[in-house]
């Protein structure tokens, strides 16, 4: 099971090495993997039709409680299911579709990867796991929407796809870590267990508030849903596999894992369903006016995850049912629609469907397989799609008061799917073929044809013989949901009841749309004009301020002049301190304990007066430096009076290198210019005279401490004895603190290399001029 | 700067400067001095003799570019550090030679560290020095 899961993760890996060789024709055996796995998990259908699950556990972290623990219930089954069987489809197909393409290799990475990602995310039990397959997903996204990096719309949806679903991510780290918190730990077998704790624990708001912020974002639920259309610049499988077939399925998984542990609380039902409604109907809306082929499936794709949020929301078992059954049509009608997309694109190279029609003519197998999938998509019957619909609207009308609200949302926004699917899946393909596509399209590949008309036929055989999954997929999944066992029957004529009614008014309704409405440029643009006040502009806004914010921040710390960093450190200093000792200054000068003042004290400290007058008052750049150089010494000076050498020594030669440098850059500068006025000058003073008086009220009241001396004892007492030495300063740097003085070395090359390369660089760039 | 007094002298100097400065380095253990204060007494040695004589002689007094000597410097001090690994005593452990050396007097891994560091305080100054004195 852990090669399952990781070895999309080691083919992703080995792709760079051995990329060339799969570039060319090769290329179709990669999708050997996704099918091997396809098949392994197949093989676990008939232990889990029975009801049982499987678990496996290989320790990864365990002091932290963090276990590659994997578990294959329904649930689980019917993703990696749905992963690995699209996934092959995809893999099968991209291999055709971009044929030749420079980068086909680092494709298949970035595919393989997700596919991996996705498996560990829908597989783990523990809930730290999930948290980091789940941000592998986005990641991996990330790389497939900006797969066109030359592309400037490209890096810009990946780059807002990658911030929503990060955004998102981050708050499923906190939920997840809180959830552990409340529930006592990270495996969900365990958090399954004590469902009613967690439910009555006093954080289960906040919990609940960020488990919704990751399923959202993700899941593209209103008001986040702006990601998912801007992701379509990504290559057709992409979209395929990961926009509307898993990867955004991959916040529905979540909602509906965690079910039987947060759900059936009022907070979570309302929520979903509010949230779910309104994505629903607004995107479902909102893809009417699309002209699009990919625009119109990105809006239907979240009207529909709006609809498995609904449905979750609900929360009954019929409902739940129904949630489940949806993602496997939605999965199937929805994959074969953008397939059709990419093989439409790529022979017509146009998306527009007020430009395409009559395309049967031309790639009849492709039109049938198209109009198929709309038929399922509009759930006409003996399609799938049907059987999803009948579930869902039984799902609603037993929903009590508010189910006459809640029927009427759903069958809206079913209408909308149904004229949705048209539009995408059966417009393109009737009517005139218009002369400029005559001669020059023809029909594409065998690969790129087969993939969408295998998944068109499943919808087809699923709505005829429903028992071919109810025992063995569906009820596991179900069981997995409710916690209980289910009671259910699949069949496609339950006769002549208000369910019935409800499909035919659907149908109905959406095919006279269909007819009525026609999509055209007029359209779009009047929908374009309230962009202003979608979510998506909002936060752009909002980026956009956060930048400019930082650009201003950033400018006015780090300005690149080094005495605006002085004035900001040592007025910032200056302020803290002054703060400290405003709280209480204890100063207490013994003037008896003082040693007197001998000659050469007051001397030393006389010149250094002078000689710092000099440099502040000195008309000249050498001059003043120079008298700098006084000051250092004169600090040697009394470092020698109090008896510290080494010090004195170190101190002395730094000072004649500082002035040495000082020196041979000056030497070249023009004649002292006066840049400052004087109000500067009195500023600086005035911060300067006041960081020093603090510092020296600080090093009077250290006075004041008593001595702790333990160190010094210490160093005093072993330098001979341990480390053959009498200088202890020289043994504390070479010995007792050699690490320190290692790592102190390696700074000063670091900061020699940084001289070096900088001004080199700078020469080199002159030398050319 | 370029005086017959001052260029003279400077050819004396920066001999007994360099001496001077390894006897800092040397005498470090026992009374004031060590491998910081001797590299810094070495390179300004250099900087003297390069303000004398101009800096493309002092190059050529060096030989190579004092840039070497921050890899070497370090590569030493890190090898003392790890000498003791091969015993088996915990990095930085200090190694003694059990006899004084006649001179020198104790001979242990800390007397390596510290001419590695004395190495890479020379290279450090004279690279930052001669570079900026190229660059004006």
């Amino acid at each position: 099971m852990l090669i399952a899961v990781l070895s999309g993760f080691i083919l992703a890996l080995s792709l760079p090495l051995t990329g060339k060789i799969f570039k060319g024709k090769l290329s179709v055996l990669l999708s050997a993997l996704p099918i091997i796995l396809f098949a392994y998990f197949i093989s676990f259908m008939p232990e889990v039709g029975e009801g049982r699950e499987l678990r496996y556990f290989y320790e990864w972290v365990p002091s932290a409680g963090i276990n590659l623990s994997f578990h294959l219930d329904g649930l689980s089954l019917l993703f990696t299911l749905l992963i690995t069987g699209i996934g092959s489809l995809v893999f099968l197909y991209t291999s055709a579709y971009l044929k030749g393409h420079e980068y086909l290799d680092r494709f298949y990475g970035y595919l393989s990867m997700f596919m991996g990602s996705m498996l560990g995310l829908v597989l783990s039990d523990n809930i730290i796991c999930m948290f980091i397959f789940w941000e592998l997903t986005s990641i991996s996204s990330f790389f497939l929407i900006g797969f066109n990096n030359e592309n400037e719309e490209s890096r810009k949806s990946s780059l807002l796809a990658l911030s929503i679903t990060g955004f998102g991510g981050l708050f499923l780290l906190a939920g997840m870590i809180t959830l552990g918190y409340a529930g006592g730990s990270f495996s969900f077998t365990e958090l399954l267990a004590s469902s009613a704790l967690i439910k009555s624990h006093e954080l289960y708001g906040l919990i609940l508030f960020c488990l919704f912020m990751a399923a959202f974002t993700k899941s593209a639920q209103f008001p986040f849903h702006f990601w998912l259309p801007g992701a379509m610049a990504a290559p057709t499988p992409v979209s395929t596999y990961l926009h509307s077939a898993t990867m955004v399925k991959a916040g529905i998984y979540l909602l509906a894992r965690f079910t039987p542990v947060l759900g059936n609380h009022p907070w979570w039902n309302n929520t979903l369903i509010i949230i779910g409604c309104i994505t629903m109907l607004y995107a479902a809306i909102h893809a009417l006016f699309r002209i699009d082929m990919k625009g119109i499936l990105a809006y239907s794709t979240i009207s529909a995850l709006g609809m498995l949020v609904f449905l979750i929301g609900l929360g009954t078992d019929d409902a739940l049912l129904a949630a489940s059954v949806f993602i496997i049509v939605h999965a199937l009608y929805k994959a074969t629609l953008f397939l059709v997309t990419g093989i439409v694109d790529h022979e017509t190279n146009t998306r527009n469907i007020t430009r395409l029609s009559g395309l049967n003519k031309v790639m009849l197998p492709v039109g049938i397989t198209s109009i198929v999938a709309a038929c399922v998509s509009a759930g006409i019957p003996p399609t799938f799609g049907f059987l999803g619909k009948d579930l869902i609207y039984e799902a609603t009308l037993h929903m009590g008061d508010w189910s006459p609200w809640l029927t009427g949302a759903a069958v809206m926004t079913n209408i909308l799917l149904v004229l949705a699917g048209f539009l995408a899946g059966v417009k393109p393909f009737v009517g005139q073929l218009p002369a400029e596509f005559k001669g020059n399209v023809h029909m594409p590949y065998t690969l790129l044809w087969l993939p969408p008309m295998i998944l068109a036929a499943l919808g087809l055989i699923f709505g005829l013989f429903p028992v071919l999954l109810e025992h063995s997929l569906l009820y596991p999944v179900v069981t997995s949901l409710i916690n209980s066992t289910p009671d259910f029957h699949l069949q496609l004529w339950h006769g002549l009841n208000l369910i019935l009614l409800l499909s035919t008014i659907t149908i109905g309704s959406g095919i006279a749309l269909y007819y009525i409405l026609k999509p055209s440029e007029e359209l779009l643009a009047r929908a374009t004009r309230f962009e202003g006040w979608s979510p998506k502009s909002i936060v752009l806004l909002l980026a956009g301020g956060f930048s400019k914010f930082s650009g201003v921040w950033t400018s006015l710390f780090q300005n690149g002049y080094l005495r605006y960093y002085l004035t900001t450190i040592l007025g910032f200093l200056s302020v803290l301190v002054a703060y400290k000792l405003f709280q209480g200054v204890n100063i207490y000068i013994d003037i008896d304990s003082l040693s007197n003042i001998t000659i050469y004290e007051a001397v030393t400290m006389f010149i250094m007066a002078v000689a710092i007058g000099f440099a502040v008052f000195s008309k000249s750049r050498l001059a003043a430096v120079a008298s700098m150089g006084v000051v250092g010494y004169a600090i040697c000076l009394i470092f020698l009076f109090y008896s510290a050498p080494d010090l004195a020594m170190t101190q002395f030669s730094i000072d004649t290198l500082t002035v040495i440098l000082f020196v041979l850059v000056l030497y070249n500068l023009p004649k002292y210019l006066n840049l400052s006025d004087t109000r500067d000058k009195i500023r600086d003073g005035i911060l300067a005279l006041s960081f020093g008086a603090l510092i020296s009220i600080i090093a009077l009241e250290v006075l004041n401490e008593p001595v702790n001396r333990e160190t010094s004892e210490f160093y005093a007492e072993k330098a001979y004895t341990e480390a053959h030495g009498k200088n202890i300063v020289n043994v504390i740097l070479v010995d007792f603190r050699g690490a320190d003085t290692m790592v102190e070395i390696t700074v000063l090359t670091i900061a020699a290399l940084g001289v070096f390369s900088l001004l080199k660089l700078r020469l080199k760039n002159i030398e050319k001029e | 700067m370029k005086t017959i007094i001052f260029k003279t002298a400077s050819t004396y100097l920066l001999p007994i400067l360099l001496l001077f400065s390894v006897f800092i380095l040397l005498r470090g253990h026992y009374l004031p001095g060590g491998g910081f204060v001797g590299g810094l007494i070495a390179s300004i040695a250099y900087v003297l003799h390069s303000f004398a004589n101009g800096l493309d002689r002092t190059k050529d007094v060096i030989k190579f570019h004092p840039g070497f000597l921050m890899p070497v410097g370090l590569s030493l001090s890190l090898l003392s550090g790890m000498a003791p690994l091969l015993h088996e005593l915990p990095f930085m452990t200090g190694l003694w030679a059990h006899d004084p050396v006649p001179v020198l007097g104790n001979i242990g891994s800390a007397l390596f560290f510290d001419i590695g560091v004395y190495l890479v305080v020379v290279g450090v100054v004279l690279t930052i020095i001669f570079t900026i004195s190229e660059s004006i």
